[in-house]
């Protein structure tokens, strides 16, 4: 049982603040995605809970046990890092069985675990090999091996895959859900990379500038994103913004057309859309087609709406081309609204 | 001009500078050493070596070096990784360690003879505390240990911050994820010490052993000022080979055998230090 509690953690580099007030709980045996640009503060978090970098304030719990105050080897984490860190001087077989080693298991216990992660990995042929002599995907599983060798309740994982080529990241992440979701344990994952957090999360954090803007599931994340941040950024491409103007009953005008929103809010608001939920129609908001960009499966159709850039995701056998005129139907319980003071998601 | 002969042609000047200065003279050397008025022979190997200073001066060679390097070796690795951990005063520190290496061998000796002759520092200081009532002379045949030690402190006084300056060095390059990876798979910082540190330090510890061992076998300024004839050394008999005695032809076999011990050292500590194909960082 390794549920992970993170309570009230701040982190200051001298004057910079690179975490704010962070609460979050990771079940047992969640997969959690910390998901963020470059900068927001998401390694830094992974390393707190790691103990390698302690926090200003806050505390981290891990299965029930505060361990802020303990070394990483007593956290019961094993961890993979973004440069592999594969020791160079010791051979895979080493590798694997750096952390048994350390904590001096006799040498029968140390080739059984191994050995079996290194059949999990696929790398059971490496095991005599120096990691010079391996590629970079090579060396990402024995990463991966040594950290599963440990049977920690809990595996950290800082940008696994980003030092991958595009076709082995498609692999590995396949092939890294499948053996950790075998192996029992709470996985934190950290990548900026929002296809790889959608495919492997359980849940996904989304982090913006030192803090936790929105932890729920991928779908939730997608299609309910609670901060118009997180709609920006979750999506490729992301949502299309409009301004909205207050009419009679909830109802909302947006580029001339009208839609049902949010009941109680200020004068204004911003609509919101995903590109893949419009189609065009007979009526809907007017578009002028600027830039059409086949996709093989799609349109991504980039156009002019009331003054703003939005982008749609049209059938790919549509007639159309820069200068057109569209009328775009949202489908509209697709439509979201975000206030544009607070910047959150209204309803 | 063909730009696969330009490397050759830039390094041609260094080139000759070296045939002229270094390997035309060793030759000469070399010649020297094989030969006697009656031709080439093995006479002045014979002389030298048959003289009964030659395996005092060897034992006292070996056995400084031997209890020289391996101090002065864990000196420099504890500094380097003292240095290394150092957030503010790194270089400050790094200059201060490394001033001995300013000073040449001879003054070195001088200095430490100004602490340890019979009206020196520690004299003074002995006889104010009241430990002695009359000036020691340390550094006489009677105290054989003393000179030793005088010699050797000397030594790593002077000659540490050699193998200091290429172990920071080194340890610098050493990418700071393998240590965090050694930390969380359990390492103490002892072991990480052992098992990343001096490991990954190879191609450092090499350099820096070959180098400060070729100068060990190379002691004699040091020794020269502080034990004189008390302390025979392989080149201190060269020297007295060459300039007592005016008998070139043996101090050329001597200065063959130092290059021999030297050659066979240096082919040791590559061996023993050697980085496995494919295990470099």
């Amino acid at each position: 049982m390794a549920e992970i509690q993170i309570k009230n953690v701040a982190k200051r580099f001298g004057s910079y603040q690179a975490l704010h007030d962070i609460n979050l709980t990771i079940a047992d045996q969640e997969f959690m995605v910390l998901l963020g640009a470059s900068g927001c503060g998401k390694s830094t978090l992974l390393r707190i809970i790691a103990g390698l970098e302690t926090a200003t304030t806050g505390e981290v719990w891990i299965g029930g046990r505060r361990v802020d105050h303990l070394s990483p080897k007593d956290r019961g984490i094993a961890m993979v890092f973004q440069n592999y860190a594969v020791f160079p001087h010791l051979t895979v077989f080493e590798n694997i069985g750096f952390g048994l080693r350390m904590q001096k298991l006799p040498d029968a216990e140390v080739r059984r675990r191994v050995e079996r992660t290194a059949g999990l990995m696929h790398i059971d042929q490496l095991l005599k090999r120096y990691s010079g002599e391996l590629s970079g995907g090579q060396r990402q599983r024995v990463a991966v091996a040594r950290a599963l060798a440990m049977e920690p309740d809990v595996i950290l994982m800082d940008e696994p895959l980003s030092n991958l080529d595009a076709l082995l990241r498609l692999e590995m992440r396949a092939e890294l859900k499948g053996v950790l979701a075998e192996s029992n344990t709470t996985a934190i994952y950290v990548t900026h990379d929002q296809v790889e957090a959608m495919s492997l999360a359980d849940r996904i954090s989304v982090m913006h500038e030192g803090r936790i803007v929105q932890a729920a599931t991928p779908v939730e994340v997608y299609r309910n994103p609670a901060e118009r941040f997180v709609a920006g950024f979750i999506g490729n491409p992301p949502m299309n913004f409009l301004p909205a103007n207050r009419l009679e009953g909830g109802r909302w005008q947006v580029a001339g057309q009208t839609y049902n929103g949010p009941a109680t809010a200020n004068g204004a608001v911003e609509f919101a859309i995903r590109p893949e939920d419009i189609t065009p129609s007979d009526s809907g908001l007017p578009a002028k087609v600027r830039l059409v960009e086949p996709l093989g499966a799609h349109l991504l159709v980039t156009c002019d709406v009331d003054g703003s850039m939005f982008r749609a995701i049209l059938e790919s056998d549509l007639n159309v081309k820069a200068g057109d005129m569209l009328a775009l139907a949202p489908q509209t319980d697709r439509i979201r609204w975000f206030d544009p003071q607070t910047s959150l998601a209204v309803a | 001009m063909n730009p696969r002969f330009l490397p050759y042609l830039l390094i041609l000047p260094v080139t000759l500078f070296l045939c002229l200065f270094f390997l035309y003279p060793f030759l000469l050397v070399a010649k020297q050493a094989f030969s006697t008025a009656s031709g080439l022979s093995l006479e002045n190997f014979r002389e030298v070596t048959g003289y009964w200073k030659f395996p005092i001066s060897m034992k006292n060679t070996l056995l400084l070096a031997a209890i020289v390097v391996p101090i002065q070796l864990a000196l420099a690795l504890l500094m380097a990784t003292m240095v290394n951990r150092m957030q503010k005063g790194r270089d400050l520190i790094l200059y201060i360690w490394t001033i001995p290496l300013g000073i040449s061998d001879l003054a070195a000796g001088i200095i430490w003879l100004a602490i340890f002759e019979q009206s020196g520092f520690l004299n003074s200081m002995m006889n104010g505390l009241g430990v002695v009532d009359r000036p020691v002379n340390f550094l006489s045949y009677q105290h054989p240990m003393i000179v030793f030690v005088a010699i050797m402190l000397a030594e790593i006084w002077r000659a540490t911050a050699i193998m200091l300056v290429i172990l920071v060095a080194g340890i610098g390059l050493i990418p700071k994820e393998y240590y965090e990876a050694a930390e969380v798979f359990g390492a103490s910082p002892w072991k990480r010490f052992l098992r990343i540190t001096l490991p990954m330090l190879r191609p450092s510890l090499q350099t820096a052993l070959v180098l400060r061992v070729i100068l060990a076998f190379e002691i004699f300024a040091v020794v020269q000022a502080l034990g004189g004839t008390l302390f025979p050394v392989l080149m201190g008999e060269t020297y007295a080979y060459q300039f007592e005695l005016l008998n070139g032809g043996a101090a050329a076999a001597m200065a063959l055998i130092i290059l021999g011990i030297s050659i066979a050292f240096t082919l040791i500590i590559m061996r023993a230090l050697r980085v496995p194909k494919g295990a470099t960082i």
